[in-house]
């Protein structure tokens, strides 16, 4: 299994090199996660991003799909590509501590 | 160990089809490919325009006739009122999965940065104008300039 040093840990990830176990998510972790994937700087509508699906997670068990979290973080799509060009889905999730995104929407 | 394939980088779908399910396949996969962060464009041609003009893209319907996928008689597919029901019955199934109805899909697909273009060709044979598509369209193009804009994607036709 892949692994990533953090903080002086070795943190477990799964197949698709998102964090393994959520327990081991911090906001420090994010910011970490957003800096490798060129994201310089997390911004409070980065956090809307990442809180929301995180929430979501929490209770469904899946992040939310992008009509979803256009509809309900109060980010709409143009900013939601802005904030995380390489793809909102997959990269939010992975900033996030979520397993990739399993809807198709 | 075979070696890791190069990831799509971009991709151009043709949507040729003006059915409900003729149509949602290539808005599906354009805005997968967004939310994957490739690059994508769509180019409308033949009925599949009818997605992108304002006074029929939220009346597309299901086909009951002539599509062996419906599992139903010809016959009984032609009832008027069939296709009416079929169409109320996907577009519940893909309410229910999240997926957009057409307009409001397009415009999604656009503000994620997909460019949409109409069929130069097909506009002509239908008479149609700028005016009769939805803002989201960036241009009626020849075929000439849509492989000029697809250089270096894959084109997926639907």
């Amino acid at each position: 299994m892949a692994t990533m040093n953090f903080a002086g840990k070795t943190l477990e990830l799964d197949a698709d090199g998102n964090l393994a176990n959520r327990v081991d998510w911090s906001e420090d972790l994010a910011r970490e996660l957003a800096a490798q994937d060129g994201i310089a700087e997390l911004t409070p509508q980065h956090w809307a991003v990442i809180n929301f699906m995180r929430t979501v997670f929490e209770k469904d068990g899946d992040a939310p799909s992008i009509r979803r979290l256009t509809k309900e973080s109060g980010v709409d799509t143009k900013t939601l590509y802005a904030l995380f060009p390489k793809g909102p889905a997959k990269r939010a999730a992975k900033i996030a501590g979520l397993p990739k995104p399993k809807g198709c929407i | 160990m075979t070696q890791a394939a190069e990831p799509i980088q971009k991709v151009s779908i043709i949507v040729s089809h003006g059915s409900l399910e003729g149509v949602y396949p290539g808005l599906i996969m354009a805005n997968g490919a967004r939310m994957e962060g490739i690059e994508a464009s769509l180019f409308f041609t033949f009925f599949g325009l009818d997605a992108i003009i304002k006074k029929r893209m939220n009346s597309l319907k299901v086909a009951t006739v002539g599509n062996p996928g419906m599992h139903m008689p010809t016959l009984l597919g032609a009832i008027p009122g069939m296709s009416a029901f079929a169409t109320s019955m996907m577009k519940k199934e893909i309410e229910k999965l999240d997926i957009p109805p057409i307009g409001e899909f397009i415009t999604m697909i656009h503000d994620a940065g997909c460019e949409i273009y109409a069929c130069k060709a097909t506009v002509d044979m239908f008479h149609l104008m700028k005016d009769d598509f939805c803002e989201e369209v960036d241009g009626i193009i020849s075929v000439g300039q849509f492989y000029e804009k697809a250089a270096g994607a894959q084109i997926i036709f639907t």
